[in-house]
């Protein structure tokens, strides 16, 4: 190794800039904090946070400590973003497909909504959703069953709860399961690619996903019931239900709102990568025979999906952080609880804000290293 | 001898003027909020987004408000003209940043007093200018009168970040009553959602509720429950560090209780000079130093009683005139049956 100062010169001097602007701002920090009497530190983490939180995953009431309340506005910041995406994906596959239809309806209606939700602020919408529902959805008491067993209200979706027996044995089955299909999908691809023979991989599939929690039902012991939400007084008009689970109307408006939106911006992206797969590719894998099925699987996809990934692993990562806009609608998030509540009772700004920087920074990556690995699985190998 | 009595003089005088500039800067050299304020020449107020009565700007940006007439007192006996002040809108969750940052100079803000905010974030809390207590708004045809009534699976909208969120969790939680807390970030976002019916029942200082509740689509329709569950004593807040601009705005605030004490309104303060009673002749500037301690002239207290008036006239003006709170309650003077006390300024 024979370095030069020419070689390495900028990289250092961009290093000690770096490493010096840092130095400064922290040294400002202390300096301005010491001044004001304003303690750092991370040790407020263990104590007793004192406040409740609406809606959490896991079990947390204010005598637990704030490290535990920021896990629940982590948990909640999770569970809006997984259900986002999930939706947003599958909206979003839906009308970009429908915006290539040649259907003048359909078509149409795709673009319509594609140009309405992504022209309006997310936060308008967000609002829109969230107190248009709360105007227009009936108070417990006027709610109308749904399937007899569930009630969408101003108070929130209430749905039975499962009462399971022997869960353990059901979840089991359900992890056989998967392994199987795993098992019979590589050892299909290894016929198919020796042999030349195609396997019912879907069928096989199907068929085990739902055979053997069914065997676990039959001889499994396992036992599945519910408990149906009920009607209770509260006082003169105002009613709750109880028993069931309940999702608060602050959740399903904001998955609501993030998925519509960011499915707009996904739409957008599939279209962009079917229609860049050449017409001639299409022609081409007809030519030599494959059905139109083993066109869209086999020719089409794989080259769409290149195109496709990259741009939609971008609005995960915005729909992540969008997420954060839960506050104003009191939806129990990161930065609510924790951002929120716990920066005020405990005055700690400096400390809670990185920690809460870092924490979606780390989500972003995460989410983004997750659809790199993606990328380059389905990437098409140059030989 | 002559020549000599001449310099003797000149030298007395150059001493007398020379310590007489010392004693004079002496707090404005020590307080560099003060120094600061003179030179920007407005005081840097940080207010509400918007509470009716407390601090409330208009359409045409006017603030008003007994929050916001402190800020106006302070700016009356520091720069003369209780104008001069730039008011800031903070929510609760900005609000203490913003002071110990050095965005604001007061933090006016219907702030509760209370240890750990006194002791651990870097504020010293000068004064109470309201005495609050937290409450609940229900609406009146659940029948609800009263907090007793309450049951397993009650909503409570609120805000986050105040006092509000651990004294609903200390009240419910000695009651054994589970409960679903709503809290959003904005005040208003908590209004439309209660008046929407999500929430059973909405709490915030008792203050906060009258206020609100002439922001309601119907007012008529929601009652204030009579039980008051925390103690909420409001203030101004300022950094810790500044003694003297600590004593400043804690006077300021004193001068205009102390004045409704004694009589002396926006009206009568300039013929208050010429009274008998000491106290009085003290509190208009009329006898003795009382602003050299701070680096003020001696009027700082009658400026700030006739461009401010008195707590009376801050009280009536923005609180009783305008229907929130017509009875004063526990902010009524000492003398007349409320516990408005603040120590004499002599």
């Amino acid at each position: 190794m024979n370095f030069k100062l020419k070689d390495i010169g900028p990289q250092l001097m961009t290093v000690i800039a770096v490493v010096l602007v840092f130095g400064f701002f922290t040294y400002n920090a202390q300096v301005n904090m010491e001044n004001r009497g304003i303690d750092f530190g991370y040790g407020f983490l263990s104590q007793e946070s004192s406040f409740d939180v609406q809606f959490s995953l896991i079990e947390y009431d204010g005598s637990h400590s704030y490290f535990r309340a920021y896990l629940v506005g982590l948990l909640n910041t999770i569970l809006v973003s997984v259900i986002g995406i999930i939706l947003a994906t599958i909206l979003g596959v839906l009308v970009g497909i429908a915006r290539l239809s040649p259907n003048y309806l359909i078509n149409k209606f795709a673009a319509f909504y594609v140009e309405f939700f992504r022209n309006i602020p997310l936060l308008l919408q967000i609002f829109f959703w969230y107190f248009a529902a709360l105007r227009a959805l009936p108070l417990p008491q006027d709610a109308e069953a749904m399937f007899g067993i569930s009630f969408l209200t101003i108070k929130g979706l209430f749905v039975p709860a499962f009462i399971w027996e022997n869960f353990n044995i059901f979840f089991y089955s359900v992890v056989a399961a998967i392994i199987a299909i795993v098992v019979i999908r590589i050892q299909a691809k290894k016929i198919q690619e020796t042999q030349g023979k195609q396997t019912p991989v879907l069928l096989i599939s199907i068929g085990l996903i739902l055979i053997l929690p069914l065997l676990s039902f039959l001889i499994g012991g396992v036992r599945l019931s519910f408990e149906v939400p009920v009607l209770k007084q509260l006082a003169t008009t105002s009613f709750i239900y109880e028993g069931g689970v309940s999702l608060p109307p602050e959740l399903i408006a904001l998955a609501l709102s993030l998925s519509l939106y960011t499915a707009t911006f996904i739409a957008e992206c599939v279209r962009a990568g079917i229609q860049g797969v050449g017409k001639g590719q299409k022609e081409a894998a007809a030519s030599i025979g494959l059905t139109p099925n083993q066109v869209l699987k086999l020719v089409v996809m794989p080259q769409a999906l290149r195109i496709i990934i990259p741009p939609t692993t971008n609005q995960y990562l915005n729909l992540t952080k969008n997420s954060s806009l839960a506050a104003a609608i009191a939806y129990p998030d990161l930065v609510l609880v924790f951002a929120g509540t716990a920066l005020m009772q405990t005055g700690k700004a400096i400390e809670i804000v990185s920690i809460t920087m870092f924490t979606y920074l780390s989500l972003s990556i995460s989410i983004s290293l997750l659809m790199n690995w993606y990328n380059n699985k389905i990437a098409i190998t140059e030989k | 001898m002559f020549k000599y009595l001449k310099q003797l003089t000149s030298l007395v005088a150059m001493v007398a003027v020379l310590f007489t500039f010392t004693t004079e800067s002496m707090a404005a050299k020590k307080s560099k909020t003060l120094k600061n304020t003179q030179k920007k020449g407005f005081v840097r107020c940080g207010v509400s987004q918007g509470l009716p009565g407390f601090s409330n700007a208009d359409a045409a940006g006017n603030w008003t408000g007994v929050d916001v007439d402190v800020c106006r007192a302070v700016a009356a006996a520091v720069l003369g003209d209780a104008n001069k002040v730039k008011f800031t809108p903070l929510s609760a969750k900005e609000r203490f940043t913003a002071l110990t940052s050095g965005e604001i100079d007061i933090l006016s803000r219907n702030t509760t007093w209370t240890l750990s905010r006194d002791a651990d974030i870097g504020l010293t809390f000068v004064g109470v200018n309201f005495y609050d207590g937290q409450g609940f708004m229900v609406r009146k045809s659940s029948g609800i009168t009263s907090t007793s009534q309450f049951k397993n699976g009650i909503s409570a909208c609120t805000n986050i970040g105040t006092t509000t969120e651990l004294n609903m969790r200390d009240f419910f939680n000695s009651r054994g009553i589970s409960y679903e807390p709503v809290a959003f970030e904005k005040a208003d976002e908590v209004v439309a959602a209660y008046d929407a019916g999500r929430c059973d029942t909405y709490t915030t200082d008792k203050s906060g509720l009258a206020a609100q509740r002439t922001k309601m689509k119907n007012p008529d329709e929601h009652i204030v429950l009579p039980e008051t569950i925390s103690k909420e004593p409001l203030g101004p807040v300022v950094r810790q560090g500044d003694s003297v601009w600590e004593d400043i705005v804690r006077w300021s605030l004193n001068t205009m209780i102390e004045a409704e004490e004694y009589g002396i309104t926006s009206a009568n303060a300039d013929s208050m000079k010429t009274s008998d009673n000491p106290q009085i002749k003290r509190l208009v500037g009329a006898e003795g130093e009382m602003g050299a301690a701070f680096g003020l002239d001696n009027e700082w207290n009658l400026r700030i009683i006739k461009q401010v008036g008195n707590y009376g006239e801050s009280y009536k003006r923005n609180i009783a005139d305008t229907g929130i709170l017509p009875d004063r309650g526990p902010n009524e003077l000492w003398t007349k049956g409320g516990i408005l006390y603040v120590p004499p300024s002599r």
